[in-house]
């Protein structure tokens, strides 16, 4: 069985996949995994679609690029289109169900819908779209241990943005509820 | 225990070379490296260093020759349009005997060509960084820590063999995040340099920094010179990993990116009980001939994998000399290979020689 | 016995390989005059272009680094951000300067790079054999304009001092020449006042010297000066293009 989790994050640039992803890895390093974690890079990440590949492992990481994710997160339509068909048999999709109407049609993969978005403005947690899919993505697939992903929000919100702390603990405990 | 930290590859190697001394950066901003002069830009004027966005990479390089003339410890870094600028400086550098850090985040040419990750700029790092008889360290990270750690190793080597010294990175490597324990390095002094020109100040001669020497006989001699210390280099500070390479049937050769794929690709090759074990060469000059010596005798083949169209092959090919078949799987363009490709080509060598 | 002439204590006793006339000879001396008066020749160090005065780097007593061709004041520039206690000057040529190293020039300039620039502006390129220059005049033969420069094809010349006066780093950009004793006398005072300048800290100093090259322009050193007195100070006025103190003063 393999002791590794590729996990890809995709969407558009703004909506704090880069960071979702980080939370991600930095979970992992608490944990004492061996993690990666990389960005596509270059015109696409100036407004264009984002993406972030995450690895989490008991052993040295191979290559950081996730090609076919155990666990995809979808934030937006192209990004769904591109990626779905990557996925591992047997892997978790993730969708963001207030950007994509589509459901998924394959069978041999796990998908949770969750209308993110649409839940950050009702609950005062605009931008917050991506925790509120971590904290569902926490629920689901149990990626690292809970004091891991608490240690990790404090390390990943940068000190001057502090007062956002609360509010990104508050999107991640929404995502686990739905 | 110094606490790790994730950090990207570009900003790791901009903190190393701070914690290695480095109080000089000279850059201009291309990706994939541009992480790099942005983290300069802002913790140079903490450490009452000197970040200098210059015009072009031309002058930056000029810039880092004029500071290390003057004896600091200086570098710059790009990615490989802007190494192609600067390859008139490096030889300078190097023909006046002046150590130099430069970082070349791969991407892929030639030309303009593209912004993901490289590794076709081997032969310009390994053969010609510059006109004239020469060479410069080359060091290949395969992860973030040893990004880090090579930095310190190619500001020090630099300077006690007075030559330039690269770091050969990629896309991926400066663009990822991994966790890094950075070095601690107080307390390190940095080496005396006498040579500099950096003002007598009480000095009885005027110390030149140069490279023109219009008498062929003293070209010559001083070329000589030059060349007797790579050879003590190549028999002294090769290095390489050897995994699981005692009982390989088929040796892996890889670098870099790369070489984390090939790793990959050889445990896969191993659970399906397939004796594979890589070599991944840490210095690319001086080649570690030694390990792929040490190779030889036990290999029945070898496989070079590179982000390129073959590059880093000539050197394997070189080394083995005829004495077992070196075959080659590259994917180019910026296109990274999947640990199933190489696995695949791991498979049709054993299937061959079967 | 009185000393009234001697070497200056900032030039080496190599002896020049300048051809004769040419006016490197008084221009390294005024260089190096100015070394010594300011008594700046132990933390001083010159960087030699690629041209005629390429082995300056023997001449001067000061430390020295031998730059690749343009890149002077990028070199310069490193050597000043290492060590801004040293005063570091450029000499270079009309090529090195306004050909191939005109970015590297344009941009140490408007950065006000605390340097010392001597530009040696004759309109040819001496090392090489006598090619046109960027600054070769308008019908002037070369080896390279054999039927006199034609600027539609070959393009104007260019004025440094003019063009570097419009940007606000420069303290100092000032044309002399050094074809009589009045003028050798000018060109000394803008020379020193352009190390003056770097030890306060002003920004970028340049002197143009309006030079001879007897040899690639086929005369004698004495029509060589005619020459440049007849065709060149018209196109290339003397004078003072931007002096902060000045301005300074006036204000």
């Amino acid at each position: 069985m393999s002791t590794t989790r590729n996990i890809l994050l995709a969407g558009f640039g703004g909506q704090g996949i880069l960071f979702a992803g980080k939370v991600i890895a930095y979970a992992g390093l608490m944990d004492s995994k061996e993690i990666s974690w990389l960005p596509s890079y270059g015109p696409e990440m100036r407004g264009g679609t984002a993406n972030c590949s995450v690895c989490i492992s008991d052993e040295a990481i191979g290559s950081p690029l996730v090609t076919n994710p155990d666990i995809f997160v979808a934030m937006n339509l192209p990004s769904f289109d591109k990626f779905i068909n990557d996925v591992q048999p047997g892997g978790i999709v993730l969708i963001d169900s207030s950007l994509i109407d589509k459901k998924v049609e394959r069978t041999d993969v796990t998908a949770f819908y969750v209308p993110a978005t649409k839940l950050a403005d009702e609950n005062n947690l605009n931008g917050l779209a991506n925790m509120i899919l971590l904290g569902k993505l926490y629920q689901e697939t149990k990626f690292c241990s809970p004091e891991a992903l608490e240690q990790s929000i404090l390390k990943c919100v940068p000190p001057r943005k502090a007062n956002l702390i609360d509010a990104n603990k508050k999107a991640i405990a929404l995502g686990q509820a739905q | 225990m110094p606490e790790k930290v994730l950090m990207k590859g570009n900003e790791a190697l901009a903190e190393a070379a701070i914690q290695a001394g480095c109080r000089l950066f000279f850059g201009y901003p291309i990706t994939p490296q541009t992480e790099v002069a942005a983290y300069m830009s802002k913790r140079m004027p903490k450490v009452g260093g000197t970040y200098l966005q210059a015009e072009s990479e031309v002058a930056a390089i000029n810039m880092v020759l004029g500071a290390s003339a003057a004896g600091a410890r200086a570098m710059t870094s790009s990615s490989s349009p802007g190494i192609s600028l600067k390859s008139e400086g490096i030889s300078y550098i190097a023909g006046s005997d002046l150590p130099a850090l430069i970082i070349n985040v791969q991407r892929g040419g030639p030309g303009l060509g593209g912004i993901q990750p490289s590794q076709a700029d081997y032969w310009q790092a390994t053969r010609a960084t510059g006109h004239g008889d020469f060479q410069i360290l080359v060091f290949a990270p395969s992860t973030v820590q040893e990004m880090v750690d090579l930095v310190s190793d190619a500001f020090d080597l630099g300077d006690k063999y007075r030559m330039p010294a690269m770091i050969l990175a990629d896309g991926m490597l400066g663009q990822m995040m991994e966790p890094v324990v950075l070095p601690d390095h107080s307390g390190k002094e940095l080496p005396e340099k006498p040579w500099a020109a950096s003002g007598r100040r009480g000095r009885g001669t005027h110390n030149i920094i140069n490279s023109l020497y219009l008498t062929p006989q003293e070209l010559e001699r001083l070329t000589r010179e030059r060349f007797a210390r790579y050879d003590k280099i190549k028999a002294t500070e090769q290095r390489a990993e050897e995994y699981l390479t005692e009982d390989a049937d088929v040796v892996v050769v890889a670098y870099g990116a790369s070489s984390r794929i090939a790793r990959s690709a050889v445990n896969m090759a191993r659970e399906k009980g397939i004796r594979a074990g890589l070599i991944r060469p840490i210095t690319v000059w001086p080649y570690p001939t030694n390990a792929i010596e040490r190779a030889i005798p036990t290999a029945k083949a070898f496989l070079c994998v590179e982000m390129s169209m073959g590059q880093m092959v000539d050197d394997v090919r070189l080394t083995v000399n005829g004495r077992k078949p070196v075959h080659f799987y590259g994917r180019t363009g910026g296109i990274i290979p999947t640990p199933a490709e190489v696995l695949d080509q791991i498979e049709k060598i054993v299937g061959g020689a079967e | 016995m009185a000393v009234v002439f001697s070497r200056p204590h900032a030039l080496t006793d190599a002896a020049f390989h300048y051809c004769p006339g040419c006016t490197h000879g008084i221009v390294h001396r005024l260089v190096a005059e100015a070394i010594d008066e300011l008594g700046i020749e132990d933390r001083a160090v010159g960087v030699a272009s690629v041209g005629c005065s390429v082995m300056s780097y023997d001449y001067f007593a000061c430390d020295m680094v031998q730059a690749p061709h343009g890149r002077a004041p990028a070199v310069a520039t490193g050597i000043k951000r290492a060590r801004p206690d040293d005063i570091v000057f450029t000499y270079q040529g009309d090529g090195d300067l306004a050909a191939i190293g005109t970015a590297e020039t344009v941009h140490a300039a408007t950065r006000g790079e605390n340097i010392t620039v001597i530009f040696i502006n004759n309109a040819i390129y001496g090392m090489t054999g006598g090619q046109m220059a960027p600054t070769s005049l308008p019908g002037q033969v070369t080896q390279t304009t054999p039927y006199g420069r034609d600027v539609k094809i070959a393009g104007h010349p260019i004025r440094i001092c003019e063009m570097l006066s419009t940007l606000d780093g420069v303290a100092l950009a000032q044309r002399v020449t050094v074809d009589c004793v009045k003028n050798v006398l000018t060109a000394k005072k803008a020379i020193k006042k352009a190390f003056e300048n770097q030890i306060e800290g002003r920004g970028y100093s340049i002197v143009e010297v309006v030079s001879t090259c007897p040899t690639n322009w086929g005369l004698s050193p004495i029509q060589a000066l005619d020459w440049l007195r007849d065709n060149m100070l018209p196109y290339y006025p003397l004078g003072v293009y931007k002096d902060i103190t000045k301005e300074a003063a006036e204000k």
